[in-house]
């Protein structure tokens, strides 16, 4: 019997990486755009908790297309 | 037309059953945490999740080379065994279905094989040892890896927005929650439909209706995708229900995490080289989205009970193709009676759902089991 060790260690260790990357991206995005919205609130300028909140969320963005081309074999 | 014989309309027909039973079976793999947080509405999430299926099955066309990847000696394989395979595979679908208990179609479809081969065949028809690298080994494996990656990621979560506003956190994650589970639904729809048209290409293949080598003809690829696609929007509420309401309570932060999880494990098994179920997957996620979170609550009871399904799926599935076999290798005679008993069984399992019917209108409610909430994970 042939159990294929390292690959299954490597999809461990690169979808624990991903989703840590993923996950940590989206909720920073969370974060700035909730501060955004309490800054919009008091009136205070929001234009840095915008900016990494669209940094983040657009990351995030980026990440999805990826995974789409890896789920479509027509892109490989 | 003259290749194509009672049986191989027969096995067609079944096959595209076996294919709506996994997209109904599936459906709660993409969207059970989706509809349980609230992301998507019940309706809407089946119907995406069901469009998505479709066009999975439309952007794969690279057909299985084999019916079983090796599991059972290919050469053995007739068109009636493969019969009884579907029909095991079918069966065990729909039982698992009615106790509400996610598991993998692919290994019914290879347990009602192996059970098929086995009995006509003898044991040496059957590699046990690819059954232990294709099917057990993952089994375990895969509630483990998915488990440990959803864990840590929903403890990431909840760490860095613990201070954030509740309606800002809730909303983003649902929003988030929506794409994953969208991406889940596709990759279901490349891979499921697909082993459903290699049944059918090899099986018109083997009938000499089409040449060797062929790929499947738009008809089979249309009606795999649609087969599936059905099921998905037909949507499996029992098992959506206990996937998003009966390993544990989530919140939309949990669901992102699950989520993201499962979709990272999928894609990276199925493009590193060691193949995981979808159904293991996506349930070991949700799993350790519970343990993830503080104070929330895993169900044991229930995920012993998905457990022990899964370690039944091979065997109870190959039972059941076994017995079909031992009929359907009869002629055309022996294939009817076993679909007749096979009918008979599906309208049986039907009628017995219908005693406590689970629908869009209440798969967010929490199934009535309170003796199963012995543990609590702190």
């Amino acid at each position: 019997m042939d159990i294929k060790w390292g690959s299954l260690g490597q999809v461990f260790v690169v979808s624990l990486g991903v989703t840590v990357a993923v996950v940590v991206i989206f909720s920073l995005g969370v974060l700035a755009a909730s501060a955004r919205q309490v800054a919009l609130e008091r009136g205070r300028p929001a234009a840095v908790p915008s900016a990494a909140a669209a940094l983040c969320f657009g990351a995030c963005a980026v990440i999805v297309l990826y995974g789409i081309y890896l789920i479509v074999p027509q892109f490989h | 037309m003259e290749h194509v014989t009672f049986l191989v309309i027969v096995v067609i027909i079944t096959a595209l059953v076996f294919d709506f039973t996994n997209g109904f079976h599936d459906t709660a793999n993409a969207m059970a945490t989706s509809i349980a947080t609230g992301a998507l509405s019940p309706r809407w999430a089946v119907a995406i999740s069901g469009a998505l299926n479709l066009v999975g099955a439309f952007l794969s066309v690279e057909v299985a080379k084999t019916i079983s990847g090796g599991i059972v000696d290919d050469h053995l394989v007739s068109p009636a065994m493969v019969f009884a395979g579907l029909v095991g595979a079918i069966v065990w679908n729909l039982l698992t279905w009615l106790v509400g208990l996610p598991s993998s179609s692919s290994h019914a479809l290879f347990g009602g094989l192996i059970g098929a081969v086995w009995f006509s065949a003898g044991s040496s028809g059957v590699h046990f040892d690819t059954v232990a690298e294709k099917i057990l080994i993952p089994a375990v494996a895969a509630p483990f890896v998915a488990g440990f990656v959803a864990t840590t990621a929903t403890y990431l979560v909840y760490r860095i927005t613990g201070r954030s506003r509740g309606t800002t956190v809730r909303e983003g994650f649902r929003l988030g929650q929506i794409a994953s589970a969208s991406l889940v639904s596709l990759a279901h729809g490349t891979n499921d439909a697909q082993k459903t048209m290699g049944v059918i290409t090899l099986t018109l293949i083997s009938a000499g209706a089409l040449d060797k080598g062929s790929d499947p003809p738009v008809w089979v690829i249309a009606a795999a995708g649609l087969a599936i696609a059905l099921g998905t929007f037909i949507g499996g509420w029992r098992i959506i229900r206990t996937m998003g309401t009966g390993i544990t309570e989530i919140e939309s932060p949990q669901g992102f995490a699950a989520e993201s999880g499962s979709t990272a494990v999928i894609l990276a098994s199925s493009h590193l080289g060691f193949a995981l179920s979808t159904t293991q997957v996506c349930s070991g996620a949700i799993l350790g989205s519970g343990l993830g979170r503080r104070l929330s609550e895993v169900r044991w009871g229930v995920a012993g009970r998905m457990a022990v399904a899964w370690l039944l799926t091979v065997p109870a599935a190959a039972t059941a193709g076994a017995l079909t076999a031992s009929v359907a290798t009869h002629g055309n005679i022996g294939v009817l009676v076993a679909a007749i008993v096979a009918v008979a069984v599906i309208a049986g399992i039907y009628a017995a759902s219908r005693r406590d019917p689970v629908g869009a209108s209440n798969v967010t409610e929490a199934p009535r089991q309170p003796s199963e909430r012995l543990s609590a994970a702190a």
